[in-house]
């Protein structure tokens, strides 16, 4: 069943695309070798050249090329061996040149496409359209004074991809899928960091809305929202105010608009109304950026598994699909899990690390990157499970002290005696003290009243303090029942 | 012998035998700005103290046996180049005050190489301008005049005019200069002393203020051919953070000046006999063939068929990249800034940029704005660069022919001061002749080789392939001997 | 292709440069001269030709590559050093309505 919304006309279905700018990740800047790391003081990351100072020029971070073709390379696309860098002029506070350097006519990276898995376990194709390099802005703080706007140009010529998708998206939940999507292929390949919060992805939306079976309508653009949830937001927001302006019988006019978090609309953006003749040109500062196929593959051979192929592999391993969804969403999860899983069982690997760690991190309000118990010492609570040292309520106990202690599962088991008692004349003994004081009991149970096996069970584990192997405890009272 | 009057060569070698200190020639060299400039106005900044603190520094240094290729030479340094800690003013009211914290590349290599500089010389704002009439600091004067008529001031040519007027009157003993479409070679031209705007790539344009980024190359002038060729192997090299500096080595260009022009197949283009130039000019220009051949060189006739598009295509090309190069300069980081009680951000930008940049600026600016605009890239800028490709051909083909091409440096002698200010268009043809050397890519130079009826400076240009500057030298070497030039402006130190 | 005053206004509002209204004529005037003559361009024949974008001579390079280093910035005051408004360590302009 199509998303689609009801307008006192009839029915609307709604257009997205998106394009997303993705920081790239790398020490220093794009054509500068200012540094790029997030929340320095303000203006101490800035170069002459990030600053446009007279004969100021801009030289490439090789760096910075290769993270775009890994991002390419990840998305399936095509890499262009021949781009060129064009400047996008126009006039802005914190554009310290009076242009963007920018890719226009020839991106590194061409067309592609990726997979997206939607709630109700369907995936759908989002096509790409192309990915190119660029500038970012600096940042411009308007709330710190009555009459002035501060700049900072710390972000002023950090390298960004954009991304620009097909208008493929049909609800705000495929748009909200694309991004979560491309964030996790950008995080596992190391190109961009992927956190919304501090600005490392931004995207612009652009939404239109169309009566089914017809062409595209005029779209508009919301500008640089910043996280998955108020891109479906702001998707669901947009689209429902172009169907008001069509069913007023008005026309929808091509406009960059913001997202307004706290209201839930968008609105129109002022400053950037006749910014539209951008008089992109040929950066003449910069000759065309050539790369090699043999550096294109050279950079292929050593990407690292993408979200898609590890999820197959881990299926593959005998996970549940929705395990090895759950286990590959954030690459921090997916390296705990190999570790936790390395040499042992991965579906019982997969239960420990969705279920117990997943419940303790909750718990304790930590995460996957800093987690309540490392992935080591799980494991090795894995291999004393396998070994019959612990019990499964054993291991739990276990698992429990580690979170408290920080200790190895082994070390607590010697401290605690918490090891399980396999030995069977100890476990008969036991059994026949049980079941010698429950006289009653044995009768009833041999009379038919089969149920109470789990009450002498029980009961012989509780004597035993949890320790008793569960499988030679169940042997051995059927045995003693006869 | 007044200080003053030393070539480069020659002053190298007065100091390496002991005859002068560079603290003496700096110190003749300022009480000379401090005679002359008043009227030249070829300074914008005299940095005095500096340079006799650089002079002593380098009379130290020569003591020690640490002397540099250009040891105690005092210079003038166009003030296109950024200079640390010394105000730039790219000629331009929106500079303001801009001290720059780094210095340019190429300024940076001649200090390197035991230079002495003895401030910022005048030039049409931002480059642009062919009489340095533009200007925010006042127009040079040409230190020449009529013969007949001695009261009409000249203009030394521009845009690097304050470079080539203070070299001619013995206010520096070479100087930097940049040249995007003729600004060393007409300014040279016209002040009778030579200049080489070399191959695009060969000298960096790291802390040069940008006027077309394709086409800006930074080059000297000085009073012979051999002076250009020591400052230029100063000024060259390869620079990492020029993403366009050539990594090419570079060769010794002083040697090159000897080496004659036997055998050597000098290219005449015959697309360069303008109609209505004046005989003069023409003349001139067989003289110098007859020169080249009597020294051995054999004159080719050769065709560069799209020469007469040269000049629009770059005034297209130079103000569209100009127009951007420019958006920089908005009140907000460095320079002037100019508000009302109530303005904006725009309305701070707009009258920024109404005030800092006078018209000749703001006319290049609006028609480069114009030619990149949405509808109009296609039919001009687009087009302008498929001219430019064919103009870049048209010289490949030469190349097949001859090893240098010879023409007239510029149509016509230094003008008055009065003259063609009011229409943009005549102004532009002062480059007829140079432009094609910018849009190409290739290395051109001037040298004075006569003088007009009215008893004024005119020169030849020699043109060569790329980074192949030694022939452009050899031959210009060749000119300068024949020519033998000792004519000397009226307004000089010495004199 | 001749420009009208409507058109070198709005040049003149994207190159963010204050035209008096008085001036208008007069820039329309030069502007009109110089296009004129550039005109000419038109009538060269360019079927099949690569546009020459850059300088270089023998036909651009590729672009060199610099390796990724932190070699720059941390200096604020130099950055500043030239600010015709300055707020503690920001550049300063009257405050922008987005």
């Amino acid at each position: 069943m199509s998303y689609t919304l009801e307008g006192s006309t009839g029915t609307w279905e709604i257009v997205v695309g998106l394009e997303v700018h993705a920081q790239v990740t790398s020490q220093s800047k794009l054509f500068s070798g200012a540094a790029t790391a997030f929340g320095a003081e303000p203006n101490s990351q800035v170069s002459f050249v990030d600053a446009g100072f007279p004969g100021m020029l801009p030289v490439i971070n090789r760096e910075c090329v290769a993270q775009a073709v890994r991002t390419g390379l990840g998305l399936n696309a095509q890499v262009n061996l021949w781009s060129r860098f064009d400047r996008k002029n126009y006039f802005y506070a914190d554009l310290p040149q009076g242009y963007q350097i920018s890719q226009f006519a020839h991106p590194i990276i061409g067309t592609g496409e990726i997979e997206v898995t939607l709630g109700d376990g369907t995936t759908k194709t989002i096509g790409i359209t192309r990915l190119h390099l660029e500038q970012d802005a600096g940042k411009s703080l308007h709330d710190q004074h009555a009459t002035k706007s501060y700049i900072d140009l710390n972000r002023s010529g950090v390298a960004l991809m954009e991304i620009v998708s097909e208008p493929d998206m049909r609800s705000p939940e495929e748009a909200g899928a694309y991004l979560t999507k491309l964030r996790q292929i950008v995080q596992y390949l190391g190109t961009c960091d992927g956190n919304m919060d501090e600005g490392s992805m931004r995207a612009d939306v652009n939404v239109s809305v169309r009566k089914a079976g017809e062409g595209f309508r005029t779209r508009c653009e919301v500008k640089n929202v910043n996280s998955i949830r108020f891109v479906m937001q702001a998707v669901e927001a947009e689209a429902k105010r172009q169907i008001e302006v069509w069913e007023a019988g008005d026309e929808v006019r091509q406009e960059t608009r913001l997202f307004d978090t706290a209201r839930g609309i968008t609105r129109s953006m002022r400053s950037k109304e006749d910014a539209h003749d951008y008089r992109y040109f040929p950066d003449p500062d910069l000759p065309p950026l050539v790369i090699e196929q043999a550096w294109v593959d050279e950079l292929r051979a050593a990407l690292p598994e993408l979200p898609d192929a590890r999820r197959g592999r881990y299926t593959a391993l005998g996970l549940t699909p929705y395990d090895a969804h759950v286990l590959t969403l954030e690459k921090e999860t997916a390296a705990y899990f190999e570790v936790v899983a390395k040499g042992r069982d991965a579906k019982l690997a997969a239960n420990w690390v969705t279920g117990d760690l997943f419940a303790a991190i909750n718990a304790t309000k930590t995460s996957i990157a800093e987690p309540p118990v490392p992935a080591e010492h799980l494991g090795q609570l894995l291999d004393l499970l396998a070994d019959k040292t612990l019990s499964g309520t054993l291991a739990k106990a276990v698992f429990a002290a580690m979170i408290e202690t920080g200790k190895a599962p082994g070390m607590i088991v010697e401290e605690r005696g918490m090891r399980q008692v396999t030995d069977t004349g100890a476990i008969d003994a036991v059994v026949a003290e049980v079941l010698g004081r429950n006289a009653d009991k044995v009768a009833q149970y041999k009379g038919g009243a089969e149920k109470l096996f789990g009450f002498f069970v029980g009961q012989v584990m509780k004597a035993m303090q949890g320790k008793g192997n569960p499988a030679l405890v169940n042997d051995a009272v059927k045995k003693a029942l006869g | 012998m007044h200080p003053t009057d030393f070539t480069l060569r020659g002053a190298l070698d007065a100091l390496n035998e002991g005859i002068i200190s560079s603290v003496e020639l700096t110190q003749a060299h300022l009480d000379a700005i401090g005679k002359l400039n008043p009227r030249l106005n070829a300074y914008i900044t005299v940095t005095g103290e500096q340079a006799l603190a650089q002079a002593k520094a380098s009379d130290n240094r020569r003591a020690d046996g640490g002397a540099g290729p250009l040891e105690g030479v005092p210079l003038a340094i166009k003030d296109l180049f950024c200079t640390a800690g010394t105000r730039t003013t790219a000629g331009s009211k929106i500079l303001g005050n801009f001290v720059p914290p780094y210095e340019s590349t190429v300024s940076g290599n001649l200090l390197r190489d035991g230079a002495v500089f003895l401030g910022k010389a005048n030039l049409d704002e931002f480059a642009m301008g062919s009489s340095n009439g533009t200007s925010a600091f006042g127009p040079v004067e040409n230190p020449w005049s009529r013969r007949n008529d001695p009261d009409t001031r000249l203009v030394p040519g521009g845009s690097s005019g304050g470079s080539a007027a203070a070299v001619a009157a013995r206010l520096a003993l070479g100087a930097t200069a940049t040249d995007t479409g003729g600004s060393i070679r007409q300014p040279a031209a016209f002040c009778g002393i030579a200049g080489i705007k070399p191959t695009y790539g060969r000298c960096s344009r790291f802390g040069v203020v940008a006027f077309a980024s394709s086409l800006d190359q930074a080059g000297p002038v000085a009073r012979t051919v051999e002076d250009c060729a020591i400052l230029l192997k100063s000024m060259s090299g390869f620079d990492p953070k020029d993403s366009t500096s050539a990594d090419v080595p570079v060769p010794d260009f002083a040697a090159a000046c000897a080496r004659g022009v036997k055998g050597l197949r000098i290219g005449i283009p015959k697309e360069y006999r303008l109609d209505g130039m004046p005989a003069e000019i023409g003349a001139l220009w067989q003289q110098g063939m007859d020169w080249l051949r009597a020294q051995g060189a054999e004159l080719v006739d050769i065709s560069l068929p799209h020469t007469k598009h040269a000049l629009p295509t770059y005034y297209v090309v130079a103000p569209a990249e100009a127009s951007s190069n420019l958006a920089r300069y908005d009140g907000v980081r460095y320079g002037l800034r100019q508000t009302a009680a109530d303005s904006d951000l725009r309305d701070l930008y707009e009258r920024t940029r109404a005030a800092g940049f006078g018209d000749e600026v703001k006319r290049r600016i609006m028609i480069g704005t114009y030619v990149l605009s949405a509808g109009y890239y296609d039919a001009y800028y687009l087009k302008a660069q498929k001219v430019r490709a064919l103009i870049r051909r048209d010289f490949d083909e030469a190349w097949q022919k001859c090893d240098a091409i010879l023409t007239p440096a510029t149509p016509s002698a230094a003008f008055g001061m009065d003259e063609k200010q009011d229409d943009p268009v005549a102004m532009y043809l002062n480059d007829v002749f140079t432009v094609t050397a910018n849009l190409a890519g290739l290395p051109g130079l001037a040298v004075p080789a006569g003088l007009s009826a009215e008893g004024l400076p005119l020169g030849l240009q020699v043109l060569g392939r790329a980074f192949d500057e030694e022939t452009v030298f050899a031959v210009g070497t060749a000119l300068e001997h024949a020519a033998n030039f000792t004519a000397l402006p009226g307004l000089r130190a010495s004199a | 292709m001749s420009l009208d005053s409507a058109t070198i206004r709005r040049i003149a509002s994207l190159a963010r440069i204050r035209l008096e209204e008085a001036d208008v004529g007069r820039m329309q005037n030069e502007l009109n001269g110089i296009l004129g003559w550039i005109e000419q361009l038109q009538a060269v024949n360019t079927d099949g030709v690569e546009p020459m974008a850059g300088g270089a001579p023998r036909g651009e390079p590729a672009m060199r590559q610099r390796p990724d280093a932190v070699t720059d910035g941390g200096q604020p005051d130099q950055v500043l050093a030239n600010a015709p408004d300055r707020a503690h360590d920001y550049f300063a302009v009257p405050k922008v309505v987005e």
